[in-house]
């Protein structure tokens, strides 16, 4: 379980881990990493999957139907337009689309 | 499911959820670079999968299984298959141009997913200590504002909504919201009044907030609105994370806040906004028009002429806006920088951070059309380059090459970053006419010695373009 002080520790080393990550960012990428970042919040499926599991009445089902619901289409919707975007991307060098190595 | 004991579900679960916060941060890691941005996304997708298929073992590691859980199971995979495919299906569909408000739509129901959480637990009365029944109550109002605040983003960058609604006394009137919400809040969480109508009127006067938030808010703001949004919703996933003890929701949540702030504050920066202006002040409207010191005339120039000069040129520099997207002429472009570039002239894309509805949208509409990301160079890169140009060549920017931004201190984009096309010894702009563009300031760029002005649609024009550098031969 995790409470009280450890859950402080994830919360502040995971903020600072997010800063990192993209405090390099070119420009070019700010659109697809908005949209990739909205995807990974689409992570609120897994609560709200957990919410509807335990209702106990009709209200908590709807509202928990509702929020798997709009929680799918978070973590669905997220990935299909980051990947459409992010598909387009290509050097000038690029043949292979396996290589890494840009001119 | 005897091989299943709720100690063995327990650490499926747990183990699960470290690899899905390994997945989803190196994937953000390699969406940050435009080499391994394609990987990301895969490497983050598996993630998702991964913690959405385990979820389903997580009601197993409890020692009382959930009373109606069998009926949930269904309902769960039925809400699964009709949201996701329903987004799935939308996605799929969206124009390039398009995607700001359709991650402004996504992001809004994942805030709405949040407060949904939390209203099962505030429903159910399952917050039990104040702790937790303060991130369950702070996380269900910054996902009802997210909710709602996102959706009107999407209603005004879709044109559903056309203007901007102000009144007298605006942020009073929302700061009198905010009070109230608070309120209710307070009283939910000391658990005095914790009844059905009052966890009720707190998301109806959350949801009421997002929405008065963002009406006033003018459409050239929005990406910096959306941005935030998506912020606030990775923080209200991370409240409910607490509330719930899943560590996958808290890591995730947190990261996707504290790096959507961070790209919030780089988008307002490259705007020349700070976030307090954008919230509170309400310009992305048109704003007072004045004149200005612009004075001379535009002096237009023919198709034939406009490319016999780019072909004869050494260098061309391509400044893209987004009336070029509007036009889909993205693609006559890159074929015009081909054949360019077949004829021995070095092409560059310069693209200014706010090109498109938000940064680094121009470059997927770029992309799109197949322009290689090693050509398109972004505003510190190309501004040096501008003096070594012949042709400077704007198709539907306007506000990003104004030099006025750089002398009129009463210019309300007086200060903004701008590309300094206006150095290049020649300057062709392409534009419909000679109105003024999306701010409705007066552009004193398009009166220089070494501007001509190329007037028709962007798509037309470019078309002309490249007739005329075939005819040099």
């Amino acid at each position: 379980m995790i409470d009280g002080f450890i859950a402080i520790y994830i919360f502040m080393l995971a903020a600072f881990t997010g800063y990192e990550v993209i405090s390099r960012v070119p420009v070019i990428l700010h659109t697809p990493l908005m949209s990739g970042s909205n995807f990974v919040h689409g992570i609120v499926l897994v609560g709200a999957m957990y919410a509807l599991f335990h209702a106990s009445s009709t209200l908590e089902q709807v509202i928990g139907f509702i929020g798997v619901v709009l929680a799918a289409g978070n973590a669905v919707g997220g990935y299909v337009v980051t990947e459409r975007m992010l598909e387009m991307f290509k050097s000038s060098g690029q043949k292979k689309p396996a290589g890494g190595h840009h001119s | 499911m005897s091989l299943l004991t709720p100690e063995i579900a327990r650490w499926i679960v747990d183990a699960a959820y470290i690899l899905v916060a390994f997945l989803f941060i190196s994937g953000l890691k390699k969406m940050s670079s435009p080499i391994s941005a394609r990987g990301g996304i895969v490497w983050a997708g598996v993630g998702m999968i991964i913690a959405t298929l385990v979820t389903f073992i997580a009601p197993f590691s409890e020692h009382a299984l959930p009373t109606q859980l069998a009926t949930n199971f269904g309902l769960v995979i039925i809400a699964i298959v009709v949201g996701g495919s329903l987004a799935w299906w939308s996605g799929r569909r969206v124009a390039m141009t398009d995607m700001p408000q359709m991650i402004a739509l996504y992001n809004g129901m994942g805030g709405g997913a949040a407060a949904a959480i939390a209203a099962v637990e505030l429903y159910a009365g399952n917050a039990h200590s104040v702790v937790f029944s303060t991130l369950a109550v702070v996380g269900a109002l910054i996902g009802a504002v997210s909710f709602s605040g996102s959706g009107i983003a999407f209603a005004k960058l879709q044109g559903l909504i056309k203007r901007s609604f102000r009144f007298r006394g605006q942020q009073v009137f929302n700061l009198a919201l905010l009070l109230s919400v608070a309120m209710i809040g307070v009283a939910l969480i000391s658990g005095f009044h914790a009844t059905a109508t009052a966890v009720t009127a707190f998301f109806v006067v959350a949801l009421v907030l997002g929405i008065t938030m963002t009406v006033p808010i003018g459409g050239a703001d929005m990406p910096v609105v959306i941005s935030l949004y998506n912020a606030l919703t990775g923080l209200a996933v991370a409240f409910e994370g607490l509330v719930l003890q899943n560590p996958a929701m808290i890591i995730a949540g947190t990261v996707v806040g504290s790096a959507g702030t961070l790209l919030t504050q780089l988008m307002a920066k490259a705007m020349n906004r700070s976030l307090g202006n954008v919230l509170f002040a309400g310009f992305g409207e048109s704003s007072s028009a004045a004149g200005g010191p612009v004075t001379g005339s535009q002096k237009p120039i023919e198709a034939s002429d406009a490319g016999v000069m780019m072909a004869f040129g050494q260098k061309v520099i391509i400044v893209p806006g987004y009336g070029l997207a509007v036009a889909q002429a993205q693609h006559k472009v890159w074929e015009l920088a081909q054949l360019l570039q077949t004829r021995g002239v070095t092409v560059k894309f310069a693209i200014h951070p706010v090109a498109g509805r938000m940064p680094g949208h121009m470059n997927v509409l770029l992309a799109e059309a197949g322009v290689p990301y090693d050509l398109i160079a972004d505003l510190e890169e190309i501004n040096a380059e501008f003096e070594t140009a012949d042709v400077a060549l704007i198709i539907g920017a306007n506000d990003v090459v104004n030099p006025v931004a750089r002398t009129d201190k009463g210019s309300p984009i007086y200060g903004m970053p701008i590309l300094n096309a206006d150095k290049a010894n020649n300057v062709i702009v392409i534009k419909r006419g000679q109105g003024q563009g999306f701010s409705g300031i007066e552009n004193g760029l398009f009166y220089l010695d070494n501007t001509r002005m190329l007037y028709g649609d962007a798509q037309g024009a470019v078309n002309q373009l490249i007739q005329a550098v075939k005819s040099v031969g």
